[in-house]
């Protein structure tokens, strides 16, 4: 059986480093703007820095993805090309697209270009994933995390489009590529802006009852004195509905498929991708480790693979909330 | 300019959706969109019935569209889409790439809101493969949509959502049967209580969004009656308006005579006010977040400055 691939997230060329140094069989990074979906303050890759992270990745033997998976107005449609028509310049093995419009001109202008689909591509059955494979050629697809497993399998029995799956990282809870709640509170969104709950919209304030913290003005969460806040992510945040105050879209939390890892493995995903070009080197080292680890365990013997305690240990101190899910996996979830 | 009902994305029962679309065959819309396109557990009306309805509406003179669900996930959804691309009448609209596939070269459609069209790139593929007419993201401005029209394919109609709480996410999880602390396979379809959704406030008790099932909205209702004019300028084909359970003959009628410049913008906007749920919004078109709601003097003002 073709081995599992490990792919890990590189905002930075040490967290380059840190993820082919700790046993990433792929990294993917971004370029230093709008096109791709973290464009953060101080993250990502200019020229210069692009070719040496793919220089340390190809001389060790790893592939570098480039994510260009924001989709591209008229306004900066030249960007976006310009972006696709770099990448292809830089050599990098694959492009990580969600832009059909985008898709079409890579195909067109750069033949012998890999192409993945983005989980901001929104494919979540086999029709979906066919019409990007048959139009543009892309050779596999990002998985958005709504499926159970079961509809995951269902998926891979019809088509021959390779398939990722998201392994560890901060949970989305809407279908990506289709979630405009960043836009509407702050009018900066993943789509459009490559931002999520941007930091330049959050808003902190101290009160006597305790810490505020707003996004776009309106009042995302209240913690008492003491209380642990994580980043404000919009879905992630204490609301009233009814009366009742609880976190009424999601908790605050991370994915992590440790717990299933055999079962990935003997489905013939193709690769598991760690969330977090955002996070830092130290948690790139920390996630790629364990993940190596626990991977290379699964693959030697999925039948009596169970996660160490040390690796839950490991993987919960980096997590969102300090815990972890298995999200839409697992059906009680939804 | 056409006006169109976009599809209903509540659950009402079967009597009410009925009592709606009789009502709408004297409502002064062009198209209608029929179907489910929030969440397939919601089964009142079958696909025969969708089209009994169909078929009233045509003999009124209304232009059918059948939508599609937004979100695919199980085989018995492809089934259900599968049956609605071949039904072999009326023209879809695909809300998913899965529908694309299904239609392209075969079956005229329009490609929904939700397929994440931004650029003239996306319009021509859709044009190729027998699409007619898009529905814009909601989160676009009047400028992206101003450089998008002067590169559209050819007779490729353009629909902006208008008015209405606008859906802004899917999920697998469903957020109605949450609050009540039900799985989603044990979901009582707790949604049929919520003729509106269910709103969602911040701890301050300001209306923030709307859980409808899977989807979540807005809790604000989108009303671009004021950007008519500019919308008409712009060369938009269709303005949808998106049902809500009460005084949509009133916002209709609003809305066709700002069309038809019997009511001048101003006088639109006050023939609505208190006919939305929540607060109206317009921040997407001009620019900024979609909650906002920029009252005609600082849209003037927005509009000097952006130059538009």
């Amino acid at each position: 059986m073709k081995k599992m691939e490990l792919v890990c997230p590189a905002g930075s060329l040490p967290a380059l480093r840190a993820a082919v140094d700790n046993g990433a069989d792929t990294v993917y990074m971004g370029f230093r703007d709008g096109t791709n979906a973290r464009n953060f303050p101080g993250l990502n890759f200019d020229d210069r820095s692009a070719r040496e992270g793919l220089r340390y990745a190809h001389e060790h033997g790893r592939k570098v993805l480039l994510a260009l998976n924001t989709y591209a107005q008229p306004q900066g449609w030249s960007t976006w090309t310009g972006a696709v028509d770099k990448a292809a310049e830089l050599g990098v093995d694959a492009l990580i697209l969600a832009d059909v419009g985008l898709m079409a001109y890579a195909a067109k202008t750069h033949p012998n270009l890999r192409l993945h689909l983005s989980v901001q591509g929104s494919a979540t059955s086999y029709e979906a994933i066919n019409f990007y494979r048959e139009q543009f050629n892309i050779q596999r697809v990002v998985l958005p995390r709504v499926l159970s497993l079961a509809q995951v399998q269902r998926v891979m029995e019809h088509t021959d489009a390779e398939i990722e799956v998201f392994a560890f990282g901060s949970l989305c809870v809407m279908v990506e590529g289709r979630c405009y709640l960043s836009s509407y509170a702050t009018g900066e969104s993943p789509n459009t802006c490559g931002a999520c709950s941007p930091a330049k919209a959050v808003e902190w304030r101290e009160t006597n009852q305790g810490r505020e913290v707003r996004l776009g003005g309106v009042l995302i969460d209240k913690y008492k004195p003491g209380e642990a806040a994580g980043y404000p992510v919009l879905c992630k945040g204490r609301y009233e509905v009814n009366g009742e105050v609880s976190y009424a879209i999601e908790e605050p939390t991370s994915l992590s498929v440790l717990d299933i890892l055999p079962e990935l493995v003997r489905m013939g995903i193709s690769a598991i991708k760690v969330e977090g070009r955002q996070r830092s080197p130290a948690y790139v080292a920390q996630v790629t480790k364990v993940l190596r680890e626990a991977l290379d365990a699964a693959e030697r013997n999925p039948d009596s693979f169970s996660p160490r305690q040390d690796w839950v240990a490991a993987l919960n101190k980096v997590a969102e909330g300090s815990t972890h899910t298995l999200g839409a996996l697992d059906r009680a979830w939804q | 300019m056409k006006l169109a009902l976009g599809p209903l994305l509540y659950f009402w029962s079967r009597d009410e959706v009925f009592d709606f679309y009789r009502q709408a065959l004297n409502w002064p819309v062009d198209v209608v969109y029929l179907g489910e396109t929030v969440c397939s557990k919601r089964r009142l009306l079958r696909l025969d019935d969708w089209l009994t309805l169909a078929e009233e509406l045509t003999a009124a003179g209304k232009e059918v569209v059948l939508s599609t669900l937004s979100l695919i996930e199980a085989e018995s959804e492809l089934l259900t889409l599968r049956r609605i691309v071949e039904q072999g009448r009326f023209t879809i609209e695909a809300n998913d790439f899965g529908a694309v596939h299904l239609a392209a070269n075969k079956v005229p459609f329009v490609a929904g809101p939700h397929l994440n069209a931004y650029n003239c790139e996306t319009l021509q593929m859709f044009h190729q493969l027998g699409g007619r007419r898009w529905v814009m993201p909601v989160e676009l401005s009047h400028t992206s949509l101003a450089a998008i029209q002067s590169c559209r394919p050819a007779g490729f109609e353009t629909e902006v959502f208008a008015f209405g709480r606008m859906p802004l996410a899917f999920s697998a999880r469903c957020f109605t049967a949450r609050h009540y602390n039900l799985p989603k396979d044990d979901c009582q379809l707790r949604c049929a209580d919520f003729a509106d959704g269910l709103v969602l406030n911040s701890q301050e008790g300001e209306q923030f969004l709307t859980l409808n099932g899977i989807q979540t909205q807005s809790a604000a209702t989108c009303n671009l009656i004021g950007a008519i004019p500019q919308m008409q300028s712009l060369g938009v084909d269709v303005l949808r308006i998106s049902p809500q359970s009460r005084h949509m003959d009133k916002i209709i009628k609003a809305f066709r005579a700002v069309i038809d410049g019997t009511s001048n913008a101003q006088q639109g906007i006050e023939a609505l006010q208190g006919l939305t749920q929540g607060e109206p919004c317009n921040g997407y078109w001009y620019g900024e977040a979609g909650l906002v709601w920029l009252e005609q003097p600082e849209v003037r003002e927005a509009r000097q400055l952006s130059g538009g």
